[in-house]
């Protein structure tokens, strides 16, 4: 069978790729695509404790399903947030969407 | 190697794969076309480890809901994105080795956890039975329905406060922008 280490090393490694993306990329879409990486690593994390530490209990699996819901929140809330700045600015460069810095 | 093992790394490595496209792709149609693939990886990654349930609600709401409001966003804000060339930041040999960082510091971290040479421990009670479950606890005051209502509350604010968001501006020119 499949040792329990794999899927954290898989995971800690997506979260990685998902961390690089998120503060590397200039694109507003590209870092919410990163973060959505970060947090299906992070789930992937969580169902794989529930299915070999706690396989009993369901909490595991609600847990996931709760990450679920707030990621599909916060990228509904991304996504018209970055709709909104393109409309006003034309642009979804991170660092050209500065109309809080004075 | 068992079938399981092989199943597991040809889908570990297309998540990863897929996963570095999504980050490095200059192409921001094709990054969210890596992401799909990235996210049905995962999916296959919940059937492995027995959450059959979870599989079906990654590829209904990641893959459905979230990955293709993520590509009509891109389409709508495409002009702005070709215009703009350049896709990764000056500074980005500092968000690698960040990234790097905090990979070799988990793996210190895993190298210290016992738990993590277990393997699967037998399933106590069928997949439909613990799908029963689940559906169960989600409902039940004694276990996760605070979180549960919690979420739904969070799901509404999300819905009302990206329609305010995304609503169309009246008047520009009183607005802060400059375009």
């Amino acid at each position: 069978m499949i040792p329990l280490s794999w899927y954290i090393i898989f995971a800690a490694l997506l979260f990685c790729i998902g961390l690089y993306g998120a503060l590397a990329r200039r694109n507003a879409l590209a870092i919410l695509m990163a973060i959505e990486i970060m947090l299906n690593a992070v789930n992937i994390t969580l169902v794989a404790f529930w299915r070999y530490i706690t396989p009993e209990y369901v909490s595991g699996q609600a847990f996931a399903l709760i990450v679920f819901a707030v990621a599909a929140s916060e990228a509904a809330v991304g996504l018209a947030l970055i709709i909104s700045l393109y409309r006003k600015r034309k642009t979804v460069a991170v660092e050209e969407i500065d109309m809080l810095k004075w | 190697m068992t079938l399981y093992q092989i199943a597991f790394l040809v889908a570990a490595f297309l998540t990863l794969v897929a996963a570095l496209m999504t980050v490095s792709s200059p192409s921001m149609v094709h990054s969210a076309l890596w992401l799909i693939l990235t996210l049905g990886g995962i999916a296959v990654l919940f059937l492995l480890l027995n959450a059959g349930f979870l599989a079906v609600v990654q590829v209904a709401v990641y893959i459905d809901a979230i990955a293709i409001m993520i590509i009509i966003v891109v389409m709508l804000t495409q002009g702005a994105v070709r215009r703009q060339l350049q896709q990764v930041s000056r500074a980005w040999w500092g968000a690698a080795v960040a990234a790097i960082l905090l990979f070799v510091g988990l793996l210190m971290i895993f190298n210290q956890t016992p738990a993590l040479a277990t393997t699967a421990p037998p399933l106590l009670q069928s997949q439909e039975a613990m799908l029963k479950d689940l559906g169960q606890a989600l409902v039940d005051v004694n276990h996760y329905i605070l979180p549960f209502e919690v979420a739904s509350v969070l799901l509404l604010a999300a819905l009302i406060g990206s329609i305010i968001i995304a609503w169309p501006l009246r008047k520009p020119e009183s607005e802060g922008g400059e375009g």
